[in-house]
């Protein structure tokens, strides 16, 4: 059952050959059965239990939306109302969240049932999830490799076949990057389209949460209940949700498909160029041509990057502070002890360093060198992007410039981690929809375990359902996204 | 205090509480006086993950302030993250305003004894309010009480253009009555909706360059940031003729001490990091908006005062005292509105014996138990000499006490309805006369003070009843040999 698509699962439910409180029973079993994979901080066993058996109810009366009775889990990065919403950290290991985040009341109204809550970086900020103060999560296809990150719980879930789909989130890759590591699909939505209330802030003005599935048709149905306008989030845009699934089969003829070449060069690992080439071949196939793009812009995203996340993550985080929630040093002797203590304990060391550096970077003397300068630069990338998507239907790039690394490789050097995202941040700067579908396997050999490799499409604002239709349309004549990691069949 | 050779520069920092029903960024109340953090919702806590959305009615409150002192209104402006720790402010950094505020340069135009000076308003910027600390009387602990969180906040700053207390009292109350007429802040003082920072410095007269100032935070009424300035502007003249040099720096005014004590220096002041709030939108503000909010201002205390003088005659002072506030202007027409009686002299019983009354009992003239209507009806009673106006004071004292009778039934039980039978009149003043001939005698030779004597004999066997310009001229008659 864990390895049907979505609406398979809602055939099966609605057809009577299971109830969804069997349907949950089974991937409740697989979670217990895989749990050193570390994919879930939390599992919500009751609460989806009951869920599933108002979902049966509620097929029973008919007219129940799709997603009914369908297990899934959130990232902890949003707010369950009276569950544990830790956002991978210490600091909010004792917080139960007050009010669901709007995404978490749009998914149970949809009649999805949540399984639990997925791992992740702290606060969202990492590469491999091994930032986190529960323990990395680790790569279904390789005990010893990391699932990537910020959205690794969810990355391993999918593609271990624990939940049917799960949420993410997407500051500079968060979604696309572990999407690519486990070989599934995943969609970081135009900046605004989902709705940010709820969902616990590492950089505002690229935050984004998006579907992690594992085909792009699951994607479009799981991001169909996800997106839409929120009076809670100022900066949600008030633009009608298109039908996503309704044009997953539309013609790739005469589709134009643009390939920057900042993005081809150097530090690309060969293997992921080639499998890039053959997924190219299969697009040509189907209609679509190729041109080449020089962003020269590009080359500046990590710097501008890290500069404006960061400073907005040091504002973000100030409400951590032991006074009203989360966690609070011991025996404080005074207020500054207070915050020193409780900020220095409740904090992992990656969430510290991007704290200081945005700090450091808004500071009287330093603002107009680092943050302004940083914008200016964001402009610039967004235009280069703009212009770009006036010549091509879509941008495709690698996701990573390698496969997944093992645990611990890189955590010795944050710079060494921060180039995982070469390829990914550029767009949340200019807050444009990605994806990533699996186009391909590594090679075998005695050293290296055979690992997945990700494709990012790169679209205009709000074209979520052309990429869905150019993702959808590959994952018909090609399986990459059907393998299942050895061991979770 | 010796000044003569010191200019005193002073610029006020006004925080106006908007009165908005819920707060800037979030639908709880702000109502003032509840229960420690029962009007504080998951927003105003800080939660992790909560998100602002800015309330359009503080935007429109501020509008209508920049349109009555004719500023710039920003068709873009931008909200900023002020940054730093206090337990009292939830999310570690402030909402407000820096690079673009809401309302630009405008000003306010000051009476000070009979003249006229134009104050500049540099710029008014919206902000949220933080909570309170409370360190008292809370078992030896801080408590932190997050209601006025997220209250809506319109910062005024002045340019430095005040030169005395005075002046900068002067302006701080003219900025208070606008707020009020404009009803977009209550003006309560001691609840903290209008409260004042005090930048001072002095230089030596003549001197083009401005000296050191020093910021006196929260002065929370008129007398005290007369005080406070006055003892401020006396400290730094000494520090200077004594050869010392004055330090940037907060102070805190200590009324129960009158005095300015250090807060923190330059030096220790906060960095606040300042940038764009990426969780809001840049406020944009159409013209149509302003158009709309332009329309629906109402008449100003300026235009107010120069219309009154000229309609209903009145002198500046009774004008400026009616027109102090916008409910006072307004129970003055409604009482104008329905009496005959001679405008000023209404004018005189609203600012004498109304405001007497209400000064005495602590209250607005909104609070009045006595209605304008059971003003006008008591004043009309004079205006159609049913009674004398010493009589109708002693109407009004039982009406105040007993506000839901009238003046007529007033009179009516007490009869106090004036006598004009001049038959009923002229048998007194006989009778006056005859009983008093060394009084008429004095008269007669000329002391024409002695008159006095014989109206009051007469008002007095008469109850004061008698209608006193008949009096006047009958005795006049009789006495004139």
């Amino acid at each position: 059952m864990h390895t049907k698509t979505i609406k398979q699962l809602a055939e099966g439910l609605r057809a009577g050959t299971f109830s969804s409180v069997e349907l949950t029973q089974h991937f409740l079993t697989r979670i217990e059965k895989f749990h050193a994979l570390n994919a879930f901080i939390t599992v919500t066993q009751e609460h989806a239990l009951t869920a599933a058996k108002q979902a049966d109810k509620r097929l029973a009366e008919g007219n129940a939306p799709l997603l009914t009775g369908i297990p899934f889990a959130h990232k902890d990065i949003f707010c369950t109302h009276g569950i544990k919403t830790s956002c991978g950290s210490k600091m909010l290991d004792n917080f139960i969240a007050p009010y669901n985040a709007t995404v978490v009341d749009k998914l149970h109204h949809a009649g999805a049932v949540m399984l639990g809550k997925l791992n992740m970086d702290e606060f969202a900020m990492g590469s491999s999830n091994e930032n986190s103060f529960y323990g990395a999560a680790h790569n279904p296809w390789h005990e010893n490799v990391v699932p990537g990150g910020s959205s690794g719980g969810s990355a391993a879930a999918v593609a271990a076949g624990l939940a049917v789909c799960a949420t993410g989130t997407d500051t500079g890759g968060s979604i696309r990057q572990p999407a690519a590591f486990c070989g599934i699909t995943g969609l970081k939505p135009s900046y605004g389209r989902v709705s940010r209330y709820g969902m616990i802030a590492y950089a505002s003005s690229l935050d984004q949460g998006g579907p992690m599935a594992r085909s792009a048709e699951d994607a479009a149905i799981l991001l169909q209940a996800m997106a839409g306008f929120d009076e809670k989030d100022s900066t949600s845009i008030n633009e009608p949700v298109p039908d996503y699934s309704r044009h997953l089969t539309e013609s790739l003829q005469g589709l134009k498909i643009g390939l920057p070449k900042e993005f081809f060069q150097h530090g690309l690992n060969s293997q992921i160029a080639q499998d890039i080439d053959n997924a190219l071949n299969e697009y040509r196939k189907l209609g679509a041509t190729i041109i080449e793009l020089s962003m020269p812009t590009l080359t500046m995203a990590i710097p501008a990057y890290y500069v404006l996340a960061s400073a907005e993550c040091s504002s973000n985080l100030s409400r951590y502070d032991g006074v009203r929630f989360g966690h609070r040093c011991e025996h404080p002797a005074d207020l500054t002890d207070l915050y020193l203590r409780s900020r220095a304990e409740g904090f992992g060391s990656e969430v510290k360093r991007r704290i200081l550096m945005g700090t450091y970077a808004l500071s009287a003397g330093y603002y107009d060198a680092y943050y302004l300068k940083a914008q200016k630069i964001r402009r610039l990338i967004s235009d280069d992007f703009q212009h770009a998507l006036t010549q091509v239907d879509v941008i495709m790039s690698p996701v990573t410039p390698s496969h997944a690394f093992t645990l611990g490789e890189k955590t010795a050097d944050p710079v060494h981690m921060y180039l995982e995202d070469l390829y990914t941040i550029a767009i949340n700067l200019a807050g444009l929809p990605a994806m990533s579908i699996p186009i391909g396997l590594s090679a075998d050999t005695p050293e290296a375990p055979k690992l997945p490799v990700g494709l990012q499409l790169i679209g205009a604002y709000f074209s979520e359902a052309k990429l869905l239709n150019i993702a959808h349309a590959y994952q018909q004549v090609t399986n990459w996204h059907q393998l299942i990691p050895t061991g979770f069949e | 205090m010796n000044s003569a050779p010191w200019e005193i520069v002073i610029g006020l920092e006004i925080h106006t509480q908007l009165a908005t029903h819920s707060k800037i960024f979030s639908g709880a109340a702000t109502a003032y006086g509840a229960q420690p953090n029962t009007q504080a919702c998951a927003v105003d806590l800080g939660m992790p993950g909560v998100l602002p959305v800015l309330n359009q009615d503080a935007v429109n409150k501020a509008i209508t302030f920049g349109l009555a002192i004719e500023a710039e209104i920003a068709p873009y402006s931008v909200f900023a993250r002020k940054n730093y720790f206090y337990p009292d402010l939830p999310k570690g950094y402030q909402i407000s305003q820096l690079e673009h505020p809401i309302v630009g340069k405008g000003y306010l135009d000051i009476d000070l004894d009979g003249e006229s000076k134009r104050i500049g308003i540099t710029r008014a910027h919206l902000e949220e309010d933080a909570g309170k600390s409370l360190h008292e009387n809370f078992h030896g602990l801080s408590g932190i009480d997050l209601n006025r969180a997220g209250t809506p906040l319109l910062e005024i700053v002045s340019e430095p253009d005040l030169r005395s207390a005075k002046e900068a009292v002067a302006y701080m109350r003219k900025l208070h009555e606008l707020v009020r007429y404009l009803e977009i802040c209550d003006g309560n003082m001691q609840e903290g909706s209008f409260r004042c920072d005090a930048n001072v410095s002095v230089r030596p007269a003549g001197q083009t360059t401005l000296g050191t100032r020093t910021e006196i935070k929260n002065i929370n009424s008129f007398k005290f940031v007369e005080k406070a300035i006055n003892y401020e502007v006396e400290r730094q003249i000494e520090i200077i003729e004594n050869g010392g040099r004055i330090i940037q720096e907060t102070r805190l005014y200590d009324a129960n001490k009158d005095e300015t004590r250090s807060m923190r220096s330059k030096e220790e002041a906060n960095d606040y990091r300042y940038f764009p709030d990426p969780d809001l939108l840049p406020v944009t503000i159409d013209e149509q908006l302003k158009a709309q909010l332009k329309a629906a201002l109402p008449e100003l205390p300026a235009a107010k005062k120069q219309r009154f003088q000229a309609q209903y005659q009145l002198d500046h002072d009774a004008a400026h005292a009616l027109t102090s506030s916008r409910a006072m202007a307004d129970y003055f027409e409604e009482v104008v509105k329905h009496t005959t009686l001679d405008a000023k002299l209404c004018a005189n019983w609203l600012t004498g014996d109304l405001t007497a009354a209400l000064n005495k009992a602590d209250l607005d003239i909104q609070d009045s138990p006595v209605s304008a209507a059971r003003i006008a009806e008591l004043l009309q009673r004079i205006s159609d000499q049913t009674i004398s106006g010493k009589i109708a004071k002693q109407v009004f004292d039982t009406l105040w006490q007993h506000p839901n009778s009238t003046a007529d039934t007033i009179i009516a039980e007490q009869g106090l309805k004036q006598i004009t039978d001049s038959g009923a009149i002229e048998a007194i003043i006989d009778k006056i006369i005859a009983d008093n001939p060394d009084q008429v005698e004095q008269y007669r030779s000329g002391k024409d003070k002695v008159f006095a004597f014989f109206v009051g004999q007469v008002m007095k066997a008469m109850q004061g009843k008698a209608n006193p310009a008949e009096v006047n001229k009958m005795l006049i008659a009789k006495l004139t040999p």
